[in-house]
C-alpha cells in the first residue's frame, strides 16, 4: 500500500506540467475563468490513479511475459518461428489499432479533396482499408527487420540512416497530398500497448542471445515501426496513382 | 453511479482490444512453444491491473483533460487570429500559439505512461548510469521542439518534407559523434513518447491551427505534425547524452590534472 501511494505521489507529478500549462494560458493569458473546474478535477484524479494501476500492472505481467516469450522463442532454436511470430504479431496489433482506423477514415478525406480517388463511400473506405493493409504489413515487416537485427547485430544506425535516406527520395514520387499521412502512420502505430510490449520482446531477445548486449541491441524495434510505415504507405499511395 | 458505468465500460473497451494480442501471445507460447508461465496468478493480476488501470486513465483523458484542451485550442486560435494585423498577418503574428504548443506538448509527453515505463526499463538495464528522470525530460522537450517547429511550419507555409529532411540530417550527424550505448533507446524514443496522451493533443493542435490560417487546408496541413513530434526526442536525448559525456568527460580531466591536494579550498 505504501508503494501504491508512492507511485501515486509520482503519477501526480507526472500529470502537473499539463494541469499547469491549462491553468496558466486559461487564466493568465485569456483571462477567463476555468469553467468546469470540478470535471477537470475528477479527470485529472482518474488519469492519476489509472496510469499508476497501468504502470504498476506493466510491470509485473507484460515486461515479464514479454521476456519469457522472448526466451522462450530464442531458445527454441528456430528462426522462422521467431519471424513469424515477429510479423503476425506486428500485423495483427496494427490492424486492430483504434487510432489507426481514425486516421485512416481522415486520410481516404484528404485523398478524395485531392482527387486520387473519386469522393464515394465504397472508394473511400476501400482507400482506408488499403492504406490499414498498408501500415499493417509494414509493422510486421518492421518487426521481421528489428528481430533479424537483434539476431545478427546489424548496426542500428546504418539501418535508420538508410531508411531516412529512402523516406526523402520516395517523397518525390509520392502524391503531395498524401506525404504528411505517411510520414504520421509510424507515430499513430506505437501505442500504449504495443510500445511496452514490442520493447519487452526486444530487451528479452537480445538478453537471451549472450552476444548481444540488451541496451544497444534490444533497443530499435520502435524505430523500425516508425520508419517502415513511411516508406510502405508513400509506395502505395503512389502506386495508386499511377494505376 | 454514472462514473463507475462509464469506468467499467471504457475497461471493457481496453480489454476488447488488448484480447487478441493476449490470446495469440498465449496460444503461441503454450501451443507453440509448449512453455508454461511461472507465476500466473501474479502475471493475471498483473493483467487485470494493466487493463483497468488503461480504462480509468483513457476517461480520465476523454473525460476532462482532451475537451479542455479542445477548447483551449480553438479559443487561443480565435484569441490570436482576432489580434492579427490587417493585412498580410506573418507567421511571427502566431507566436503565442508556438509558445502554448510547447508547454503543451511537454506536458502531454511527461504524462505518457509508456514514456514512463520504458525510462524506467532504460535506468535499470543502463546500470543507472543513463537517468530514467533526464531521459523523460529530454524527450519530452523534443517533442515540445517537434511540435512547435509544426507550427511554425503549418503558419509559415514551409513543405514539410524540408522540415523532415533538415531533422533526418541533424540526427545523422548527430549519431556520428553521440555514445553509442544510448543510439538505439534514442532513436526508439519518438515512437514511445507519441501516444496515449500525446497523439490526441497534438491532433487537435494541427487542425486547429490548420482550419484557422488563411491558405492552409485543415485535411493536408493538419497532418505531419506527429511525425515532427516523433522525429525531434531523438535529437534533444542523444543531446543529452553528448552533454552528459562531455561533463564526465570534463571532470576526470579535471581529476587527473589536479593533485588532490589543489582541490582543498585556498
Amino acid at each position: 500500500m505504501r508503494l501504491f501511494w508512492r507511485m501515486a505521489l509520482g503519477s501526480l507529478r507526472d500529470l502537473a506540467p499539463v494541469l499547469i500549462v491549462i491553468l496558466f494560458f486559461q487564466t493568465i493569458v485569456l483571462d477567463r475563468p476555468v469553467s468546469d473546474l470540478a470535471v477537470l478535477a475528477q479527470g485529472a484524479v482518474l488519469v492519476v490513479v489509472g496510469l499508476t494501476l497501468f504502470v504498476y500492472g506493466l510491470e509485473i505481467a507484460l515486461f515479464p511475459v514479454g521476456d519469457a516469450l522472448a526466451y522462450a522463442l530464442a531458445s527454441r532454436g528456430s528462426f522462422a518461428w521467431l519471424l513469424a511470430f515477429a510479423f503476425l504479431l506486428g500485423f495483427g496489433t496494427t490492424l486492430a489499432e483504434p487510432a489507426l482506423t481514425a486516421v485512416a477514415g481522415e486520410a481516404a478525406k484528404v485523398a478524395a479533396a485531392g482527387g486520387s480517388i473519386a469522393d464515394t463511400a465504397p472508394a473511400l473506405s476501400r482507400y482506408a482499408l488499403g492504406l490499414r493493409l498498408a501500415v499493417a504489413l509494414a509493422v510486421g515487416a518492421a518487426l521481421v527487420l528489428g528481430v533479424t537485427r537483434i539476431v545478427f547485430g546489424w548496426s542500428l544506425p546504418k539501418l535508420v540512416a538508410g531508411g531516412y535516406l529512402l523516406v526523402i527520395a520516395i517523397t518525390f514520387v509520392a502524391p503531395p497530398e498524401a506525404v504528411g499521412i505517411a510520414y504520421d502512420s509510424g507515430a499513430v502505430t506505437s501505442s500504449v500497448i504495443t510500445v511496452p510490449l514490442v520493447t519487452a520482446l526486444g530487451i528479452g531477445l537480445a538478453s537471451s542471445l549472450a552476444e548481444r548486449n540488451p541496451l544497444t541491441d534490444g533497443f530499435g524495434m520502435i524505430a523500425l515501426i516508425l520508419l517502415v510505415p513511411m516508406l510502405f504507405v508513400m509506395l502505395y499511395t503512389a502506386v495508386l496513382a499511377w494505376t | 453511479m454514472d462514473l463507475m458505468l462509464a469506468i467499467l465500460r471504457m475497461i471493457g473497451d481496453t480489454t476488447l482490444s488488448v484480447v487478441p494480442i493476449a490470446a495469440f501471445m498465449l496460444f503461441f507460447h503454450r501451443v507453440v512453444l509448449h512453455r508454461q508461465f511461472a507465476e500466473p496468478v501474479q502475471l493475471g493480476a498483473g493483467f487485470v491491473l494493466m487493463l483497468a488501470g488503461l480504462g480509468i486513465f483513457l476517461l480520465g483523458l476523454e473525460q476532462a483533460l482532451f475537451p479542455v484542451g479542445r477548447l483551449m485550442v480553438d479559443q487561443l486560435v480565435a484569441f490570436t487570429t482576432a489580434r492579427l494585423p490587417e493585412q498580410a498577418p506573418g507567421w511571427w503574428d502566431y507566436r503565442l500559439i508556438f509558445a502554448f504548443a510547447f508547454c503543451l506538448a511537454f506536458g502531454a509527453a511527461i504524462a505518457e505512461p509508456a514514456l514512463l515505463a520504458i525510462a524506467g526499463r532504460v535506468q535499470e538495464l543502463s546500470g543507472g548510469t543513463i537517468n530514467a528522470w533526464g531521459l523523460r525530460v529530454a524527450a519530452a522537450l523534443g517533442v515540445a521542439l517537434g511540435v512547435t517547429v509544426g507550427t511554425v511550419r503549418i503558419a509559415a507555409g514551409i513543405p514539410l518534407h524540408w522540415c523532415i529532411a533538415a531533422t533526418y540530417a541533424v540526427i545523422i550527424v548527430q549519431t556520428l559523434f553521440a555514445p553509442r550505448a544510448i543510439t538505439s533507446v534514442a532513436y526508439d524514443v519518438g515512437g514511445v513518447s507519441t501516444s496515449a496522451v500525446t497523439v490526441p493533443v497534438v491532433t487537435a493542435l494541427g487542425l486547429g491551427l490548420a482550419q484557422q490560417v488563411p491558405g492552409r487546408s485543415e485535411l493536408v496541413d493538419g497532418f505531419g505534425l506527429l511525425a515532427l513530434a516523433a522525429a525531434h526526442p531523438v535529437i534533444t536525448v542523444l543531446a543529452y547524452a553528448q552533454i552528459n559525456a562531455l561533463l564526465e568527460r570534463r571532470a576526470q580531466r579535471l581529476r587527473t590534472l589536479t593533485p588532490p591536494q589543489d582541490q582543498e579550498p585556498g
